[in-house]
């Protein structure tokens, strides 16, 4: 496939972006932070002088061509200048999740061979510190807030605002070189390095060019009419490409706003305060939100709740007709004007998505009533579907034809096919140069023609051009019947009861279909408080006899459902358990960006799995835990293991007996 | 350990303590007939943490109370700062910097946290009652001073986002962590605290004492802590008091404390006749 140029003189890399942006709209806002309580903003000709004042420093700290630059740390300004700043200095920026324990670390700093690393606060210091044990190639450390770090050895210790200021006073001797170094970047040069959070083995380096960010980001800002006055709020990991996407790549194409919140804890109130246009979420984040709404609901007056519950139902019809443009009567349109004014609107504020234009969601499937329910209020939230080799677009809806079950048609550019064992190939501009120092991987997943293979099942409906994805390709099995198993298609049916929050379904290669149940403890915990069930632990109320039992109602109503589908219909769950303990990243458990770890689960767990095919009622095990602090320790339980009524389907069951 | 009152040395982990910044002096305390302090002597080294440990009953938060004007002793002396402190009402204490924390909170319930922690800044409030009530002149200067400061605080205790929630809402380990806030508006050069972690979790403990270290690294405040958990007291503080029924039977850093057979036995329980 021949590779994309940009047009003569049109910007070839994300810090050129940046000077047209500066040059274009230079008064207008670019990052805004809410720091002592205030929302402090810099226009875009302020964002150009703090990354080149920042470029000049790391210059001035020696920083080479090529070099590698770690930054880790919550949504900053400063950290996504330093990211700039990097590239404009000639190096490669490797954001870093901020959660990742010092091994985790270590394994990346290590096989990037960072030079530099830019970190938020002390804690992460902390962990770079303890790193550089391991990996000695680190020569300096910068980092944003000073607190706790006065007593550390400032050798090789920077406060970011220092080594800033040693730019500016390096300015006429370092501008020069600076100006040298911006100008040799191409579409070609690597703009930046993102570690995949590695569902499997090691984390692999994906390095994507301005070519796969700029092309990206441009088709993508075009098909959803991105404008320069748009607002976005940056708070999901900066180290993953999303938001590298959203907040650089799109943000430096539009020259649109980059709001940054106070901290993890106030994302909600921030959220309300700058009402984001442009709003991405994983589907997690809308069901806790919808999870919090209707428990708020639940402990309202009757009046009040009787008025969402009648405005709800009437928006569930009207809402999505007014989005996809369809034809409305005018009874309905002015129901749906008084409602908006009564409950809905009130509720859109509320959640911070009064304003909101373009909203996404990906990363998972997402429960139909989820979806349903923010599209009645009438946000626009559509699914996409895409990953970090992509530089995040594969496929995306199209405003007009949005459905909860397909992940809509291919973004521009992008071309699609499917490989005969039903795994979903793609190329586009926006695919990823290589795996860094990693070329057995890079051919296993990019063939020389550019076609990069998902892991995906999945198929293309015929009439409406969308793809529907069905499971990871590895995951997808065969039963001892014969039959197809879809873990995840199931487990997503369970996912979407507000009181499951995890489930994994086992049955590859077995008689019959088995779960792993994770109580969501936000949703259970407030149906124990209202229904006046004590208990001491989340152990404790993942093993109640009514939680259990409510558990398998819903396991039972999902096999029904499954067994609507002729070609999954085996893949009933006919015994489950509830977990003991959340399934976590610090244990391994999930990635983290918490997608089940499947292999890790069927290890770890082995005689609960046994259990659940032999026949057993109870099952006493001991499970290792990591604490957030690093630390290990055991719990212990005995687990009920429960059979749950299957639907028989004709010739299936018969084959499988 | 330094004799000499007025040397300052440095501790292992790289903190300068100054010299004696505060000296009790044959402290007795009574109450009618029941002697609560017995003749107790300690100093408080500038930018140290300094621990009060011992039994129920012993007369720790007493000790405390004393130190912050609440109760004067019937005999002994206070210096503070080379000179003796006359009787003080707890106010005037206050305002030669000494900041205290409560056992049992004593916050506004009603109000916000901001509101709370602005009611630290009082001492730092020049401006009238009715240029305030008006926001005229150089109220409004001064209350965006003052509110500045007191945001410093809540970015530094990571409270952010409890800023305008009521007090009377949050939970008991977050409503520690306010009432320190306001100690700290008061940017007190000593701060008292009286049982900071007392019923809080693992977690919650270990949140508090990075917090009080911070305190002290980031602002060199002089800490006195009143705390039962042992654990946390022989890390946190560089000194330690151990009063038992009043009198004191032990002083000095934690090791010399932990090997003291008085205080071992104080702590076991030994009959007393």
């Amino acid at each position: 496939m021949a590779e994309i140029q940009p047009p003569a003189g049109a910007p070839q890399s994300v810090p050129a972006l940046l000077r047209r942006n500066a040059a274009q709209f230079g008064s207008y806002p670019a990052y805004r932070e809410k720091e002592f309580g205030i929302w402090q903003s810099w226009t875009w000709s302020q964002t150009l002088a703090e990354i080149e004042a920042l470029a000049l420093g790391l210059l001035a700290l020696g920083l080479e061509r090529g070099d590698y630059v770690a930054v880790i740390g919550r949504n900053r300004p400063a950290l996504y200048w330093s990211m700039v700043a990097a590239q404009m200095a000639g190096g490669v920026p490797v954001p870093l999740y901020q959660d990742a324990v010092s091994e985790e670390m270590s394994y990346v700093l290590d096989h990037c061979g960072a030079r530099f690393v830019i970190a938020g606060d002390q804690e992460q210091v902390d962990k770079v510190i303890d790193a550089q044990e391991k990996v000695p190639g680190i020569d300096h450390i910068l980092y944003l807030d000073p607190r706790g770090l006065r007593k550390y050895d400032h050798s090789k210790l920077h406060a970011l605002a220092d080594i800033q200021a040693e730019g500016r006073a390096a300015h006429d001797r370092l501008y020069g070189e600076l100006t040298a170094r911006e100008a040799e970047l191409t579409y070609d040069s690597t703009c930046v390095m993102l570690y995949t959070s590695g569902t499997t083995g090691k984390p692999k380096g994906v390095v994507l060019s301005n070519r796969n960010i700029i092309e990206a980001s441009k088709s993508s800002s075009e098909f959803d009419n991105l404008r320069r006055d748009d607002e976005v709020l940056a708070y999901l990991p900066m180290a993953w490409v999303g938001d590298f996407i959203f907040s650089i790549g799109q943000a430096y194409w539009t020259g649109f706003c980059v709001n940054c919140p106070e901290s993890a804890d106030t994302m909600m109130t921030d959220l309300r305060e700058i009402g984001p246009t442009y709003f991405f979420a994983p589907p997690r984040v809308f069901e806790n939100l919808l999870t919090s709404v209707m428990i708020r609901m639940e402990d309202a007056g009757k009046l009040k709740k009787k008025l969402f519950d009648r405005a709800m139902a009437r928006a569930k019809e009207t809402g999505p007709k007014i989005l996809d443009g369809k034809p409305v009567s005018t009874s309905e349109r002015l129901a749906y004007a008084w409602d908006n004014l009564m409950v809905i609107g009130p509720l859109k504020n509320t959640l911070g998505m009064s304003r909101v234009r373009v909203g996404y969601t990906a990363g998972e499937a997402i429960g139909p009533e989820i979806f349903d329910f923010y599209r009645a209020l009438g946000i626009n939230l559509k699914q996409l579907y895409g990953q970090t080799e992509a530089s995040v677009f594969i496929t995306q809806q199209p405003d007009s034809e949005v459905r909860p079950d397909t992940v809509g048609v291919p973004s521009p550019g992008v071309e699609l096919k499917i490989g005969e064992n039903g795994e979903v190939f793609y190329r586009s501009p926006g695919t990823f140069v290589e795996y860094y120092k990693n070329p057995e991987s890079t051919a296993d997943t990019k063939d020389p023609e550019g076609w990069v293979a998902t892991g995906d099942a999945g198929f293309i409906e015929e009439d409406t051009g969308h793809l529907r994805i069905l499971d990871r390709a590895k995951d997808v099995g065969k039963t001892a019947g014969g039959g197809l198993f879809a873990p995840k298609y199931v487990e997503n049916k369970l996912k979407f009861y507000p009181d499951i929050l995890e489930a994994v379904v086992f049955g590859n290669e077995r008689e019959f279909c088995t779960a792993f149940i994770n109580i969501d403890l936000t949703a259970v915990g407030n149906w124990a408080e209202r229904n006046n069930i004590s208990y001491g632990s989340y152990q404790e109320l993942a093993g109640h006899p009514q939680v259990l039992a409510s558990i398998q109602s819903h396991v039972e109503a999902v096999n029904r459902s499954v067994a609507e589908d002729p070609m999954l219909a085996h893949c009933q769950v006919a015994r489950f358990l509830v977990l003991h303990k959340e399934l976590d990243a610090d244990d391994g458990e999930m990635t983290r960006t918490r997608k089940v770890r499947r292999r890790i689960i069927e290890e770890k767990y082995a005689d609960l799995i046994e259990a659940l095919y032999d026949g057993s009622t109870s099952k006493y095990t001991e499970t290792e835990v990591t604490y957030e602090d690093g630390r290990k320790g055991k719990i212990s339980a005995t687990l009920e293991i429960r059979d749950a009524a299957t639907v028989e389907v004709a010739g299936e069951r018969m084959a499988a007996e | 350990m330094l004799d000499n009152t007025s040397e300052s040395y440095v501790t292992a982990d790289g903190r300068t303590i100054g010299g004696v910044v505060m000296e009790m002096r044959n402290i007795t305390l009574r109450f009618g007939g029941v002697e609560a302090i017995k003749d107790i002597s300690f100093d408080i080294r500038e930018g140290e943490i300094r621990a009060i440990i011992g039994p129920n009953g012993a007369g720790k938060s007493s000790m405390l109370n004393v130190i912050s004007g609440f109760y004067n002793p019937q005999e002994g002396e206070v210096i503070y700062k080379g000179a003796k402190r006359p009787p003080m009402k707890p106010y005037q204490v206050a305002r030669q910097g000494i900041a205290r924390t409560f056992q049992n909170i004593a916050l506004f319930e009603g109000m916000s946290v901001l509101d709370n922690v602005m009611t630290g800044r009082l001492n730092h409030m020049k401006t009238g009652f009715f240029a305030q009530g008006l926001w005229w002149g150089k109220a409004e200067a001064e209350e965006v001073a003052n509110r500045e400061k007191a945001e410093e605080i809540i970015d530094f205790l990571e409270i952010q986002a409890i800023r305008k929630t009521p007090v009377g809402r949050l939970p008991y380990g977050l409503k520690k962590r306010v009432e320190l806030a306001r100690a700290l508006a008061a940017e007190p050069q000593i701060l008292l605290l009286d049982e900071p972690m007392a019923g809080m979790n693992v977690e919650e403990k270990e949140d508090m004492s990075r917090f009080i270290l911070d305190v002290n690294d980031e602002y060199g405040t002089t800490i006195v802590l009143i705390e039962h958990d042992m654990g946390v007291v022989m890390d946190l503080s560089d000194r330690v008091v151990v009063m038992d029924y009043g009198k004191k039977i032990g002083d000095g850093t934690p090791d010399e404390v932990r090997n003291n057979q008085e205080v071992i036995d104080a702590y076991l329980g030994v009959a007393h006749d």
